[in-house]
């Protein structure tokens, strides 16, 4: 289930990459901004996709502890489990 | 009339009136020679509607393009953030937030994608209409358009921006 999920985060994570990145560089301690070049922008865009694709609702407070791959997946476990 | 108090996140709102057009203009963190916003007619949650008339001797028409003034493209995209993203922008923070973080906004364009139909020359006054595609996580995409004196669309597109505030820095 788990794994599913990380999937999913992947795909979505993998739209906002820019062109020198690939798939293949998204790891679960991946840090959105400082590895990834991802901008506070796109993370945005991600948290937005990530409530569509989970049916989820994310406040400031999660995105504030959204760093890393890794983060986000617990905070969509953790909002899931809580629905 | 607003009197709001701790919303859920348990920020402080102030406590007093929303701002009036007036206000939002004066916490614009702009001024001359980049300036593109004259005053506004229209200002609620989802939408705001500006205008700005550019100034004929501005010294850009002297570059663009030679013998030939226009209005560049960029300032017209210009035009259409300060008042389509910027002024709706200050108005939903400041409901969000107290007056000290509205002051010590700082703000970013994270993206436009901009159509443009017709020429802007010396002169003309421009009518910017936006309208609120949303507004989360402090990062407010907007459906832009601006019209010519006409009434003709010069330009549409879409915007997006992020605003902060250095009161929100830990």
């Amino acid at each position: 289930m788990q794994e599913e999920r990380y999937q999913k985060l992947k795909t979505i994570v993998s739209t906002y990459l820019p062109d020198d990145l690939s798939p293949m560089d998204i790891q679960p301690e991946s840090n959105f901004i400082e590895e990834l070049n991802i901008n506070s922008a796109n993370l945005v865009d991600i948290v937005l996709d990530v409530e569509d694709t989970f049916d989820i609702m994310l406040e400031n407070e999660d995105m504030d502890g959204m760093q890393t791959v890794s983060d986000a997946l617990n905070i969509i476990d953790k909002k899931i489990a809580d629905k | 009339m607003d009197y709001g108090n701790s919303d859920k996140s348990g920020r402080r709102r102030k406590l007093t009136v929303i701002m009036t057009k007036k206000e939002v203009l004066s916490h614009l963190p702009y001024q001359e020679p980049f300036l593109f916003v004259d005053g506004l007619t229209n200002l609620d949650q989802n939408s705001v509607c500006g205008h700005y008339t550019f100034k004929a001797d501005a010294l850009f028409y002297q570059g663009h393009f030679k013998n030939s003034p226009v209005t560049p493209g960029v300032l017209l995209t210009e035009c259409c953030a300060q008042i389509g993203l910027v002024c709706l922008g200050i108005y939903l923070l400041d409901q969000q937030m107290d007056l000290v973080a509205v002051t010590n906004l700082k703000i970013a364009m994270s993206r436009s994608q901009m159509d443009f139909y017709l020429p802007v020359l010396p002169g003309e006054k421009v009518t910017v209409k936006s309208e609120k595609e949303y507004f989360r996580f402090n990062k407010l995409k907007c459906k832009v358009k601006l019209f010519n004196a006409e009434d003709r669309l010069v330009c549409k597109g879409i915007l997006e921006g992020m605003f902060k505030s250095n009161a929100d820095e830990k």
